[in-house]
């Protein structure tokens, strides 16, 4: 152990004596992005301590007086006012984010894998090139303009579903109400998919394209099924991709994709408690409400950053002893 | 169904040493995946399709059998009324945010290529002293960021981005992931002779970076380029965090969607408002009108550079 840590330090001290010209120059070269870094990614880190602060504007103050100067250290008074007066709004949000990311990361596994090893089995490489760049099309759009499809399918005056059940003589239903908050979880799960699936889909599609189509001769050789192929080729060779996506949603099981959530819904407040995560919730104690109280909207964003780094590494920790190879860092 | 049975002769398939046509699935199971992948692209593109429809039916038509596939009556209306639409220059609206979503698009673009391929470069760089911190640099923001509120609090009160273009296009001007990218190709696919050729020659490593790296990584560029494009024109986002309802001109035109969803009068400039009696304006075929006119560049664009994406995603896939 004291062998391995001693020569690379000796190696790093010697080395340092000399920073060359190339290096100047590389630093240089690399300067603007190191500045955008740490402006646009470092600051942001440090602005979290407004999380434990009780922090005020002060008017016609820079930001950094605001801070330190004109609010008071809160200690953790923010994080219990979510878990205490707050306490039915933070776990709605938090379940929500949670239960929707674990829904979609399993279906995110499953659905693209399955269909991605399905369309490779297409005897038309055209109509599967052509499909596939179709279902790509939703990943290409913005949440704003989706927002607008589902608005064209649910409207409750004109639109298409309303309007079909008109028709049939059942009765309507006002879908951005209360009354049909049961069905938007699905309608949330679907969308999600919808979008994603063609993108997911297309990268374990180039994985399977990858692999060394001589096995799959040996193995019919042997007299394997398409499944046995499927099974004992096929999935293993996607291992490492599919341990990388889901280490990668993983990380992200405390995020939301707020345009999902925020679009999609119109934001109506009938339906908050399906479609409020962290990131509606944060957002709309910002900008939709008039007086906002920027210490607790920091504690919520504080949790979020803290509790995503965490699974991220935890997560990460699992699949290095599970399978060193397949680790993401 | 004429894909499929053409398609049922194996031999179309172009890959492999000719064994696969007796490892190919059964000509029945072909055709149940092929309906099934028919469907899924439908319901992909009927959204849009039907969109399309709408923003051409009459608002009569509308108001008879609400959004439907086939209307009573077609009209050009909304697109009239949406020219029309003009801001307190004369400008029509939707001009103007399409004009800013270009100029947003492109400044953004060159801006993040610019930042990206540096930092790609000096990374592949293996001798490079700062090579670790510079790793950690950006792989720190990659499982941690500082939220919301923060990050707002930050570019508005302490950078004063607040109503400026800025706010629109530094945030997303560059992200680990793409850099990753930039960095993996450089050093897969960029020969370390032809930069020590560069150095032979007394090149400085802004002209070896220039000329010599550059012009061999016109593919991955590429790919950034378009993700960053796509990144920009389809924002909303940073718009509705850093522009004030009350900046119409600086709207890009995804936040003009968002903003015509409250209230598409609101938007009428008081002159042209009252020209066209504020009853008769066709709101809701409009609204679908500039749907339509921010999805159909989109829509035509990708199919043409889906192949570089793919690229992306498989060299972005490998970890670093």
């Amino acid at each position: 152990m004291r062998k391995k840590t001693d020569l690379p330090t000796g190696v790093k001290t010697r080395k340092k004596k000399k920073f060359t010209l190339d290096d100047v120059q590389l630093f240089f070269l690399s300067l603007p992005t190191v500045i955008w870094y740490l402006v646009f990614c470092y600051l942001p880190m440090f602005g979290l301590v407004i999380a434990f602060k009780n922090y005020r504007v002060a008017p016609g103050k820079g930001f950094l007086y605001s801070l330190f100067y004109n609010s008071k250290w809160s200690g953790l008074d923010n994080f219990r006012f979510l878990f205490a007066n707050n306490k039915a709004t933070t776990l709605n949000m938090f379940r929500n984010t949670v239960g929707y990311n674990i829904i979609f990361i399993i279906l995110g596994v499953v659905l693209p894998v399955t269909l991605a090893i399905m369309i490779n089995h297409l005897h038309s490489q055209k109509l599967a090139k052509v499909t596939q760049t179709a279902m790509f099309l939703p990943h290409f759009l913005s949440w704003v303009v989706v927002g607008y499809f589902v608005f064209a399918f649910l409207s409750t005056d004109n639109g298409l579903v309303n309007r079909t059940l008109q028709k049939l003589g059942i009765d309507t239903v006002k879908w951005y109400q209360k009354d049909a908050i049961g069905y938007w979880p699905f309608f949330l799960i679907f969308l999600h998919v919808w979008k994603t699936i063609g993108y997911s889909m297309v990268v374990y599609l180039s994985s399977i394209k990858g692999i060394d189509a001589s096995l799959y001769e040996a193995a019919m050789i042997d007299g394997a099924t398409k499944w046995q192929q499927t099974k004992y080729i096929t999935l293993p060779m996607l291992k490492t991709i599919m341990i990388i996506m889901f280490i990668m949603a993983v990380g992200k099981i405390f995020n939301s994709d707020f345009g999902l959530f925020y679009r999609t819904t119109r934001n109506s407040s009938s339906l908050t408690s399906v479609f409020l995560t962290l990131d509606v919730y944060v957002y709309n104690s910002m900008f939709n409400n008039p007086r906002p109280v920027y210490g607790y909207i920091s504690a919520a964003g504080f949790l979020q950053s803290v509790l995503g780094c965490l699974t991220m590494i935890i997560a990460n920790a699992i699949v290095r002893r599970v399978d060193n190879e397949s680790a993401l860092f | 169904m004429s894909t499929v049975s053409k398609s049922a002769k194996p031999a179309s398939r172009e890959t492999g040493s000719g064994m696969e046509r007796f490892n190919a699935i059964r000509p029945g199971t072909n055709a149940a995946y092929s309906t099934l992948f028919i469907l899924l692209a439908l319901l992909c593109i009927i959204p849009v399709i039907f969109v399309i429809i709408i923003s051409f039916s009459s608002e009569d038509s509308i108001g008879k059998v609400g959004y439907s596939f086939i209307p009573i009556e077609w009209s050009l209306n909304a697109y009239k009324y949406v020219w029309h639409l003009r801001n307190a220059q004369g400008i029509p609206t939707v001009i103007m945010a399409f004009l800013t979503s270009v100029g947003l698009t492109v400044a953004g673009t060159c801006l993040g290529l610019i930042l990206i391929s540096t930092m790609g470069y000096v990374l592949s760089r293996r001798n490079f002293k700062l090579r670790g911190l510079y790793t950690m640099l950006i792989f720190i923001p990659m499982i941690f960021h500082g939220g919301l509120l923060s990050t707002y609090v930050v570019n508005v009160q302490l950078l004063g981005l607040k109503n400026t273009y800025w706010a629109l296009i530094f945030p997303l001007c560059c992200s680990s992931f793409y850099v990753i990218i930039m960095r993996t190709f450089f050093q897969t696919s960029v020969p370390d002779e032809i930069i020590e050729s560069g150095k032979v020659d007394g090149a400085n490593q802004l002209r070896i970076f220039v000329q010599l790296v550059l012009p061999i990584s016109l593919p991955a560029l590429a790919t950034i380029a378009l993700f960053l494009t796509f990144a920009y024109w389809n924002d909303w986002y940073q718009a509705s965090l850093y522009i004030e309802s009350k900046m119409q001109n600086m709207f890009p035109l995804q936040y003009l969607l968002v903003n015509i969803e409250k209230n598409i009068q609101y938007l009428a400039n008081n002159d042209m408002a009252m020209s066209a009696s504020s009853d008769a304006l066709p709101t809701e075929t409009m609204r679908m009108a500039i749907v339509v006119i921010a999805v159909v560049p989109i829509m035509f664009s990708y199919p043409f550079f889906q192949k570089y994406f793919i690229t992306g995603l498989t060299i972005g896939a490998v970890k670093g």
